[in-house]
């Protein structure tokens, strides 16, 4: 079987000057299919930069990113647009909802995009706001909505597009702890009707959500297990992202 | 992404920040209004010029000859065969004699009368109708008579409106008045109805010279007048072998020249006022760009979704297209209403019945040019947009 995720020897180098900062060193791992895994790790790891490149809004300085068998390492802006827009569901920290927009149409954005015709992306748009529960507030704008509820519009708006990932960037970090239990707990639900899910975190209690986490620390793997292992434990904890 | 949505995209953010479109559209509103006006007011001018042109006479040739020698001379008899030979041409001539002596009735001097000796076809040149008594006949023309048609102007002033049999006193000779001419414009001194026609037989005796220099053709038809000038043209060069010693000018030719000075006029004014249609699409460049900068996370989110370069490129092409030509609609609206109030002032002001009448190109135009404003200017902040790296712009706040 093909990874779906697929890094080989993967470097991503900044310039700071006469500096040069490698934020990512050499990883490289294998993501399968239906995986609901957590990359963990504390800020300047190399995490961001991973899912940055995961998510195709970046590419790699050397190395393969190998993403359902293509090589999307060397693809232009437009190419990373287009499997942005068919592969990739973003679920971020700051739900990065458009405020002008009401819940409904946040969820189409991306299925225009896509050139989905209207029918269909309103059948879509609602279908994925019933699986989080958010039938009854189509037509809210987002500024009227709760940080939870703002949440459940993105994760259904990653859903919509039917994307072969769905890539959380802290997506409880905004959260206060019951409402972010929620959220994970759609993830899981999310995790177990077949979705591929990347989970990025610096937290511990969340990552172990995941069945698998993968550690980072100075852009290097260092750890890829099971959760709920001692080793899988991000040691220092007096560093928050 | 199709142009509809980007089209839908625009609207709802116009519509959401009213008073921003408002005040970014406000030079694009103020440069087709100008437009509107000024090509409208250059619409009345030319209209009320050729109105003004064609009471008068758009048919008319006036001929000016200065002479060469005294061995090379035109006759009124040969400018009489001149219309008799060409009469699909030319309808009537009439010698035209000024007479720049005093006029007095009684005692009373008249200064401003034009006093001119004309023949009894002169009339039937300029439209005139009589209202009392008879205009000159042949006879009088033949004959010498002592007689003369006065203006209204004249027999309301003078004679109380009893003008006929009474006399007036030209360089010392006695007429009789015959005729009073209908009222022309309003009766006022110097004007066209403070006029004075005596035989132009007895004009040649008065005037210093003894000759007659100018002549008043009319064509058949406006549109034979420029052949009828072409005819008369070449009978004077016969004699004259040059055009320096005669003006041939018909009524066409000076319309054609006022239209062509108004038109001047309406360029200057226009490319004055296009001037802040320019100005409008800096306003719509400068708000696009700030635009541009609020909505970084907007376009980082939209990246992130898989909106390509050219997606948010055309997004806010539109935006600015669309900001553009409302304002060009709420211009050319303001623009008629502006016309309609400077039609009313001109009226009350000049007492003169100009129209300020937008010319429906004119209006298609200036839309056409606020909207290819919008886009253009529209187009650099637009790319600025395009260009964000998506991972910036998600942080962006």
């Amino acid at each position: 079987m093909t990874p779906l995720i697929e890094f080989r020897e993967l470097y991503k180098l900044y310039y700071m000057g006469e500096n040069v900062v490698h934020a990512v060193d050499g990883i490289s791992m294998e993501i399968f299919k239906g995986e609901f895994v957590a990359i963990v790790g504390q800020s300047g790891s190399g995490k961001s930069t991973c899912m940055n490149i995961i998510g195709c809004l970046d590419v790699p300085t050397s190395g393969k990113y190998i993403l359902g068998g293509q090589d999307v390492g060397s693809l232009n802006d437009n190419k990373l647009a287009e499997i942005r827009n068919k592969m990739i569901g973003f679920i971020f920290q700051q739900y990065n909802l458009l405020p002008k927009l009401n819940v409904i149409e946040n969820v189409e954005v991306s299925m225009l995009y896509a050139g989905v015709p209207r029918d269909e992306r309103i059948a879509r748009a609602k279908k994925a706001l019933d699986r989080v529960g958010l039938s009854d507030k189509l037509d809210h704008t987002p500024s009227q909505l709760s940080g939870g509820q703002q949440q459940r519009v993105s994760i259904a708006r990653a859903l919509a597009g039917n994307p072969s990932i769905i890539l959380a960037d802290e997506p409880t970090g905004a959260l206060d702890s019951k409402t972010g239990r929620e959220v994970l707990h759609l993830l899981q639900e999310l995790h177990d009707e077949g979705n591929t899910i990347v989970l990025i975190t610096h937290d511990n209690s969340i990552a172990n959500l995941a069945p698998r986490i993968i550690q980072l620390a100075d852009g290097k793997v260092v750890y890829d297990g099971p959760s709920g292992v001692k080793e899988a434990v991000v040691h220092s904890t007096d560093e928050e992202a | 992404m199709g142009f509809t949505q980007s089209f839908k995209l625009a609207i709802d953010s116009i519509m959401k920040s009213k008073v921003r479109a408002f005040l970014t559209m406000l030079g694009i509103i103020i440069g087709v209004a100008a437009v509107t006006v000024i090509v409208g007011m250059g619409n009345g001018m030319k209209n009320y010029i050729s109105d003004s042109f064609s009471s008068m006479g758009a048919n008319l040739i006036s001929v000016n000859i200065q002479g060469r020698g005294t061995s090379r001379t035109v006759a009124v008899d040969d400018m009489v065969a001149l219309v008799t030979n060409n009469p699909k041409v030319l309808s009537y001539v009439s010698p035209v004699v000024p007479i720049s002596g005093t006029t007095k009735i009684g005692t009373e001097k008249l200064t401003k009368t034009t006093v001119n000796g004309v023949s009894e076809d002169y009339a039937a040149i300029k439209s005139y109708s009589v209202t009392d008594g008879r205009f000159l006949q042949y006879i009088d023309i033949l004959r010498r008579e002592h007689v003369c048609v006065v203006g209204s102007y004249i027999a309301k002033t003078y004679f109380d409106g009893n003008a006929i049999g009474q006399s007036i006193r030209v360089n010392g000779n006695s007429f009789t008045v015959v005729g009073v001419l209908k009222e022309g414009s309003e009766s006022s001194e110097g004007g066209s109805d403070d006029v004075v026609f005596i035989p132009y037989t007895i004009a040649q005796k008065l005037s210093w010279t003894g000759k007659v220099s100018n002549y008043e053709f009319s064509g058949t038809t406006e549109n034979t007048v420029n052949q009828g000038a072409a005819l008369i043209k070449s009978e004077l060069n016969k004699v004259y072998n040059s055009s320096k010693y005669y003006n041939v000018t018909s009524m066409t030719e000076i319309l054609n020249q006022a239209n062509e000075e108004v038109n001047i006029i309406v360029i200057i004014l226009g490319a004055i006022a296009a001037i802040s249609l320019f100005v409008g699409g800096i306003g719509i460049m400068n708000i696009m760009l700030v635009s541009v900068t609020e909505r970084t996370r907007e376009i980082g989110i939209r990246k992130s979704l898989g909106a390509k370069k050219k997606d948010i490129l055309s997004q806010f092409v539109i935006e600015a297209g669309t900001t553009s030509a409302f304002g060009g609609i709420l211009g050319i609206i303001l623009g008629y209403l502006l016309s309609s109030v400077a039609t009313k002032i001109l009226v009350a002001a000049m007492q003169a019945n100009i129209t300020v009448a937008p010319s429906g190109t004119a209006v298609l135009v200036a839309f056409s040019v606020s909207v290819a404003i919008g886009i253009i200017f529209g187009y650099l902040p637009a790319r600025k947009a395009a260009q964000l790296n998506p991972i910036d712009a998600l942080r962006y706040d």
